[in-house]
C-alpha cells in the first residue's frame, strides 16, 4: 500500500519495522500482560469452570463427576427458573426502551435551555446514585397498598382507588420495571444530552431555514447523530438487566409467590442457599449462552465484518 | 531494691507475662447473630469464655447464608475458625464426610449427651454413633403467638386447632382485625405450612413429608385436607401481606391490629423489646390436636485441627456452652430453651416454660425440616408453598403435584 512506501525510506535505521514494532510494544505488552492473565485465568477460568460443573452432580461442595445434561433438563422443567427466564425478558425490554425514551425526553426538555438547568439535571440523575437495594426498599413501602400510594389516595377521599401491583402476581414484575426505571432513566438522560450538546448548531440553523419542525429534526437529524451514545446506554443499561438481583431481593424477594423471580436470584439461591452448585451453575451456564448469542451477532457486525471488508 | 534483685524482679515479670500469653487460648468464634437480641445472647458465651481464662475472638456474620460461604470457604481453604455455628441439621453433613470438623464423642460421653438431650436433637448432631457438633438450644417453629386483648374483646378464645383457627379467623376479620399477621416471604409461608402440616396431619406426616419423602404421603386424603385448611387461611392474612419482613408482621399483633402469627420462639424477642410479658399481653400456643413441637436450634461444630493448643482451646469451649449457668443465661436471651432437659427453667418466661412441658414427653418432640430435608428438596418445597399460597385459584391437586415432583427431583 502506498502509506508504506512513502514512510520506509523516512525511518530511522535500527531494524526492520517488525522488529520496532515489537520494541515499542513491548512495554505495552508487559503492562498489560497482568490484566490478561486475570482475565483469563479468573474469568475465562472460572467460566469454564461453571460450565464444568453444570454436568456434575455437586451440592454442598464441588464434585467432579459426569451426570450429562441430567441438569438441563432438571432446570427446564423447573417452574421458577421458567418464570424467571421470562420475568427477565419482560424488564429487559421495558427497561431498556423505557429507559431509552424518557431518558430521550429528559434530556431534550433539558436541551431547551429552561432556567435552572443544573437543578434539574441534578434532581433526574440523583436516583442513579442510590444502590438497587435502597431504591428496591423505598419502593416497596412506596407501592405497598397498606402503606405507599394506595393508602394516601384512599385517605385523601378516594376510597375506591386501588393500586395494588406490588403484591399482585400478575403486575408485580411491573413495580420492579418501574422502580429500575426511576433509577436508571436519568443515567440515560446524562449520557444521551452530552451528546445533544455535540450535535453541531449550524445543523440546527439549516433546518431552521428549510423550515422544518423542531420533532422532525430531533427524530430525523439528531437521533441518528447519538448513534454512539444510544449504543452506549443500551450497553450500560443490558448489563444492569443481567445482573439483575438486588433490586428484586429488596423489593419483593421474588413474590408474590414466585411471580418476579429472575435468572441471577435463580443462581444465587442454588449456589449459596439450597446447597445445589450443580443446578445453579447448569441456571448460570444459561444465563451466559443467552448473553453470548445476544452479543456476538453484534460484535460480528460491529468489529469482525467491517474490517474483513476493509482489509 | 538493689541491681540484681530488680533485673530478676523484671525476669520474672516478663516471664509471667509469657507464660500468661501462651496460656490464654484464643478462640475466634464464627457466628451470625447479628440481631441485638442475638448478639446479646452470644455474649454470655463469650463472657464465660472470658471468665475461664479464654479470649474470645467475635467473628460475626450477617446473614446465615453468607456465614456457612464464608466458614465453609476458610474450612476448604485450610484456615479454619476455632469454632463456627450451624443450625441443627444437615447444614454440616458433606464437612463431617471430608473430615472438614473433629468429633466430640469423648465430652459427650462424659457428659451423658444422649440423656440430657432431646433425641431429635441428638440424631440430628451425631453421625456414624460420633457427636460432630455442639448443640446449645432448642427452638419451637410452630408456636402461634396471639394478643390476649384482640381475643378478649371479640370475645373468642384462642383457637386449639385448625378448623377452630379458621373459624374464629373468620369471625375477626368480620371485626375489622387481620386474622393471622403473615411475614409474606416464601419461607414464612412455607413456615406456616409446615405449622399446619404437623398440627392437623400430625408428627407422622410431617415426618413422611420431609423426611422420608415417599409420595404416598401426599396422596392420602388427610394430606389434601390439610393442603386445602392451609389454603383457607390465605384468607385470612391483609393484602399487605407479601413481601412483609417477619418483625414488621409480629408488630401487628403487638399494636393490636392482628390477632395471630405463628413463628419461632425468636420472635419473642419483639415482644419483649416492645414492653410485653408473655401470658400477659401476648399469649403462646401450639395448634393442633396434640400440641406437638417441631424443634431445630444451633449448635457448633469445631473444625479439625492438629494444633495442640487449639485442641485445648475447642475442649474449653466446648464446657463452656453446655455449662448449666451459660445455657440458662443463653437461652433467656436467644429466647429459646437450655437444649439440657436437666437444667431448672422456673426462671424463664411461661412460654418457655411451656416449651419445656411439651418437650418432656419424647413423643410431643418432631425433628425440624432442617433436619429432615436436604436443602434442596426444603428449597423446592418452599419453591411449590409460595406458588400455591400466593395463587388463590391453584387447586390443592396441583400444588399436590408439585410437592411429588419436588420429592422425585430431591431424589
Amino acid at each position: 500500500m502506498d502509506t508504506i512506501s512513502i514512510r520506509a525510506p523516512s525511518m530511522p535505521s535500527g531494524g526492520t519495522k517488525a522488529q520496532r514494532r515489537v520494541k515499542t510494544r513491548l512495554p505495552a505488552a508487559i503492562a498489560l500482560l497482568p490484566t490478561a492473565l486475570i482475565v483469563l485465568i479468573v474469568y475465562i477460568g472460572c467460566m469454564l469452570w461453571t460450565v464444568r460443573l453444570s454436568f456434575t452432580s455437586s451440592t454442598l461442595l464441588p464434585k467432579l463427576d459426569w451426570v450429562g445434561f441430567a441438569q438441563y433438563s432438571r432446570l427446564f422443567a423447573n417452574d421458577r427458573f421458567l418464570t424467571s427466564a421470562s420475568n427477565i425478558v419482560i424488564f429487559g425490554a421495558l427497561f431498556i426502551s423505557g429507559c431509552l425514551i424518557i431518558g430521550f425526553l429528559l434530556a431534550v426538555f433539558i436541551d431547551q435551555n429552561i432556567r435552572g438547568e443544573g437543578l434539574f439535571r441534578t434532581i433526574f440523575l440523583y436516583p442513579y446514585s442510590m444502590s438497587f437495594v435502597v431504591t428496591g426498599v423505598a419502593w416497596q413501602w412506596f407501592l405497598n397498598p397498606g402503606l405507599g400510594l394506595q393508602k394516601l389516595v384512599r385517605d385523601m377521599g378516594f376510597e375506591s382507588f386501588t393500586f395494588d401491583w406490588l403484591v399482585n402476581q400478575r403486575m408485580a414484575i411491573y413495580t420492579i420495571v418501574i422502580a429500575g426505571l426511576w433509577h436508571g432513566a436519568g443515567l440515560t438522560m446524562a449520557i444521551l444530552l452530552a451528546g445533544l450538546r455535540g450535535v453541531d448548531k449550524d445543523l440546527w440553523k439549516a433546518a431552521k431555514v428549510d423550515g422544518i419542525p423542531t420533532w422532525r429534526v430531533y427524530t430525523s437529524v439528531v437521533l441518528p447523530l447519538l448513534r454512539p451514545m444510544v449504543v452506549t446506554a443500551v450497553v450500560l443499561l443490558t448489563t444492569g438487566v443481567v445482573k439483575l438481583y438486588d433490586l428484586v431481593v429488596a423489593m419483593t424477594l421474588g413474590g408474590p409467590g414466585i411471580a418476579t423471580e429472575v435468572p441471577a436470584k435463580f443462581v444465587m439461591d442454588h449456589l449459596f442457599e439450597r446447597n445445589n452448585i450443580a443446578l445453579g451453575t447448569a441456571a448460570a451456564t444459561i444465563m451466559l449462552i443467552t448473553v453470548i448469542s445476544i452479543l456476538a451477532p453484534w460484535v460480528y457486525v460491529r468489529y469482525v465484518r467491517p474490517q474483513g471488508r476493509h482489509a | 531494691m538493689n541491681m540484681k534483685t530488680r533485673v530478676s524482679a523484671y525476669t520474672l515479670s516478663v516471664a509471667l507475662i509469657w507464660s500468661s500469653g501462651a496460656l490464654a487460648q484464643k478462640a475466634e468464634v464464627l457466628h451470625w447473630w447479628t440481631s441485638a437480641g442475638e448478639s446479646a445472647s452470644v455474649k454470655v458465651f463469650a463472657d464465660q469464655f472470658t471468665k475461664a481464662g479464654g479470649t474470645w475472638v467475635d467473628n460475626a456474620i450477617a446473614g446465615g447464608a453468607n456465614a456457612r460461604t464464608a466458614g465453609i470457604n476458610r474450612m476448604v481453604g485450610g484456615n479454619p475458625p476455632t469454632m463456627m455455628q450451624f443450625n441443627t441439621g444437615k447444614q454440616f453433613d458433606e464437612l463431617v464426610s471430608n473430615d472438614l470438623v473433629r468429633d466430640v464423642e469423648a465430652q459427650a460421653k462424659a457428659g451423658k449427651w444422649r440423656d440430657i438431650m432431646p433425641k431429635p436433637i441428638v440424631d440430628a448432631t451425631v453421625r456414624d454413633g460420633k457427636f460432630f457438633a455442639v448443640p446449645v438450644n432448642i427452638h419451637g417453629q410452630n408456636w402461634m403467638f396471639y394478643n390476649t386483648k384482640v381475643f378478649a374483646d371479640a370475645g373468642l378464645e384462642a383457637p386449639k386447632t385448625f378448623p377452630e383457627l379458621i373459624e374464629s379467623g373468620e369471625k375477626l376479620k368480620a371485626k375489622g382485625i387481620i386474622p393471622i399477621a403473615l411475614g409474606g416471604q416464601p419461607n414464612w409461608e412455607h413456615n406456616l405450612f409446615r405449622a399446619v402440616v404437623v398440627g392437623h396431619g400430625g408428627a407422622d406426616m410431617f415426618r413422611q413429608l420431609y423426611g422420608t419423602r415417599k409420595p404416598d404421603v401426599v396422596k392420602s386424603p388427610k394430606f389434601k385436607e390439610t393442603v386445602e385448611l392451609f389454603g383457607k387461611m390465605r384468607g385470612l392474612v391483609d393484602p399487605g401481606s407479601p413481601g412483609r419482613n417477619w418483625n414488621d408482621a409480629t408488630a401487628l399483633v403487638i399494636t393490636n391490629k392482628a390477632a395471630m402469627h405463628f413463628n419461632g420462639d425468636w420472635a419473642k424477642g419483639e415482644f419483649i423489646a416492645a414492653g410485653q410479658t408473655a401470658g400477659k399481653e401476648y399469649g403462646c400456643t401450639v395448634v393442633g390436636q396434640e400440641p406437638k413441637l417441631v424443634i431445630g436450634g444451633d449448635v457448633f461444630v469445631l473444625p479439625a485441627t492438629k494444633d495442640k493448643t487449639a485442641l485445648a482451646t475447642q475442649d474449653k469451649l466446648v464446657e463452656v456452652l453446655l455449662d448449666p449457668t451459660s445455657q440458662l443465661e443463653f437461652n433467656k436471651k436467644k429466647g429459646s430453651i437450655p437444649v439440657r432437659m436437666d437444667v431448672d427453667v422456673s426462671s424463664m418466661d411461661v412460654c418457655a416454660q411451656k416449651s419445656h412441658a411439651i418437650l418432656k414427653d419424647p413423643a410431643n418432640q418432631v425433628e425440624s425440616m432442617e433436619i429432615l430435608s436436604p436443602p434442596n428438596f426444603s428449597g423446592a418445597m418452599q419453591d411449590a408453598v409460595t406458588q400455591y399460597w400466593n395463587n388463590p385459584n391453584m387447586p390443592a391437586d396441583a400444588f399436590i403435584e408439585k410437592i411429588t415432583s419436588a420429592m422425585r427431583d430431591a431424589g
